[in-house]
């Protein structure tokens, strides 16, 4: 019986041996995502042309009025340059949001697809992680995407650029696991509207993505510094114009306790929710 | 942890939800390796929440339950590891194909590429759909979407398979195609335990069964013990012609160890039904109809608890 009893995956046992047992298990779910989209590529691909339009169109256009902004450190760079950084960072957060908010919330109340995952050894652990995995490498893409446009037109402006991409995917984490504990709150798809239309919609106009921030009054700044996704474009802004300081480092502290508070929240939800 | 003889052992088991309902009341049972151990007992009776903790996808609420040797509270994903579960409500992978969906469920269990392909060919063929691998599960019948979720609960070869009501919702083909594989499946040495409301399931499928009713085991034996223990060897079914039941006044008194009175008809329990039909003609009792077979586990859940397995 000493065989049966034995912790799948930790030979020696322990708590650490056990945790990351359960996060290399979460590759399934990956598996299992990369097998459904085999078939429907496009849907992901479409995710790409989205901030590549939004650079063209208001970027181009914008630019042509404003031509120039001026970055925190005084100096005034092209507008395009200022605003495909934060096209990059909103580019994560879409194709996180979107994957952890309408896939997630389809699999977790209609076609029960966690039900069938957890009669395996695949626990909520396991599920959580995979699915904020697979949001990751949805949002990889369009980060790597966008990346290679900024470069290709020489928007990015300093060394520090390579970064954007892990610091986008750091972005993607957090943003996928408020997704993931977000959509185990909403009850029905009429419920879609509230998150997009009330936070991720205003965080996008709001978050100094187009203006910098502070041309807006003091309190509306205060609001807007609060927001996940003014540290996402502050981060990555800063890491493609070679501002990298202490307000980067707060980015980066905000991110990831942000991310860490809410994944273990979306675990905590899915459990209450799949196991009763 | 003393391990045990048999597979699922559970001692004073009890779930209740957090809304105070409790749906298992404190249940003893036993499933021995190598036989089909069923839960007879109508809706609501408790046999849904005892088989998901069986599966570790319920919390034990109180008392002792061992499943493989293994504790389900700490032990939850060894024991899954082992488990087939066939659930009530079929929750195959929509966004699958059929081969998918039973290549993908082995990666589940960790279980190599190669193995999974081959286990997949074999399992399609078992249960009748390799026609049907390359189509998506949507459009598949109800008695296809369980065959291939049976075969989905037998991909890591387990130990013990658990199906909770697997032909309920199917049409007589469907459930007879259904039978005959599971019955293959017990001929193979599997372990099942079947929940079910239905009595020619029970009898068909299950050695040994427990009757529950109201979160509580009633009675537990053989199908062919229970009938014997609990009923007479044959029943008398009577109808009568308007206003004749209401007017019988103790006519049919001494004629049956005991008569049940359903809605439509009376059941006389007796040793032999044609000689107790004899003797109400004798006694000029008019009669709409009369039918007479061998006792069923029906008649037991009757006997039991005074209502119908199926309302």
């Amino acid at each position: 019986m000493t065989t049966l009893s034995r912790p799948i995956g930790a030979p020696g046992g322990g708590a650490l041996a056990i945790a990351w047992s359960r996060v290399w298990r979460a590759r399934r779910l990956v598996e299992r995502n990369i097998m459904v989209y085999r078939h429907q590529w496009l849907i992901i691909f479409s995710g790409v042309f989205e901030p590549i339009f939004y650079l063209a169109g208001i970027g181009l256009g914008l630019g042509g009025i404003v031509q120039t902004v001026p970055l925190a450190d005084g100096r005034l760079v092209a507008y395009a340059a200022f605003v495909a950084p934060a096209l990059l960072a909103t580019a994560a957060m879409n194709g996180a949001v979107f994957e952890t908010i309408f896939n997630v919330f389809f699999k977790l109340n209609f076609a029960k697809t966690y039900d069938g995952v957890l009669a395996t050894p695949m626990g909520i652990t396991e599920i959580a992680i995979g699915e904020m995995l697979w949001a990751l490498m949805r949002s990889a893409l369009y980060a790597v995407a966008m990346f290679f446009i900024m470069w290709a037109f020489g928007l990015i402006l300093s060394p520090w650029g390579v970064l954007m991409i892990p610091a986008a995917l750091l972005v993607a984490a957090a943003f996928s696991a408020a997704g993931l504990a977000g959509t185990s709150y909403l009850r029905s798809v009429n419920d879609f509207d509230v998150p997009m239309g009330l936070i991720v919609m205003p965080m996008f106009l709001f978050s100094g993505t187009f203006f910098p921030i502070s041309i807006y009054p003091w309190f509306i700044q205060a609001f807007m510094q609060a927001t996940p996704l003014y540290h996402s474009i502050s981060l990555i802004r800063g890491l493609s114009t070679g501002i990298v300081g202490p307000a980067q480092a707060w980015d980066l502290v905000y991110l990831v306790a942000f991310f860490a508070f809410f994944m273990w929240l979306a675990m905590r939800q899915m459990e209450r929710k799949l196991i009763k | 942890m003393s391990p045990h003889p048999s597979l699922v052992h559970a001692r004073g088991l009890t779930k209740r939800y957090p809304n105070g309902f409790t749906a298992v009341d404190g249940v003893d049972f036993d499933v021995r390796p190598g036989k089909a151990f069923g839960f007879l007992g109508p809706n609501g009776a408790g046999k849904t929440s005892t088989m998901r903790m069986i599966a570790c996808s319920s919390p034990v609420t109180e008392g002792e339950l061992s499943v493989i040797g293994m504790d389900p509270r700490t032990q939850a994903r060894e024991i899954k590891a082992r488990l087939g579960v066939v659930p009530q409500i079929d929750n195959l992978d929509t966004e699958l194909t059929v081969r998918e969906n039973l290549e993908m469920y082995a990666r589940y269990f960790d279980i190599p590429g190669d193995v999974a392909r081959r286990r997949t060919d074999e399992l399609l063929e078992f249960v009748q759909l390799d026609e049907r691998a390359r189509d998506q599960v949507e459009p598949l019948s109800g008695g296809m979407k369980r065959r291939l979720t049976i075969a989905r609960a037998l991909i890591n070869e387990p130990d013990l398979v658990i199906l909770d009501e697997p032909t309920t919702g199917l049409d007589p083909q469907a459930r007879h195609l259904l039978w005959e594989r599971l019955y293959q499946l017990k001929r193979r040495g599997a372990t099942l335990i079947i929940t079910t409301h239905y009595m020619d399931e029970a009898e068909q499928l299950c050695d040994h069964l427990v009757v529950m009713d109201k979160a509580h085991i009633v009675a537990e034996g053989s199908p062919r013990q229970l009938i014997d223990e609990h009923s007479t060897r044959e029943v008398l079914e009577l109808r009568f012609p308007d206003g004749v039941r209401e007017n019988l006044d103790g006519r049919l008194d001494g004629l049956a160890d005991r008569i049940e009175e359903l809605p439509d008809r009376l059941l006389l329990y007796t040793a032999d039904g044609e000689h107790t039909l004899d003797q109400v003609k004798q006694r000029d009792i008019p009669i709409e109809s009369a039918l007479v077979r061998r006792s069923s586990l029906e008649d037991v859940f009757l006997r039991l608890t005074g209502r119908s397995l199926v309302e």
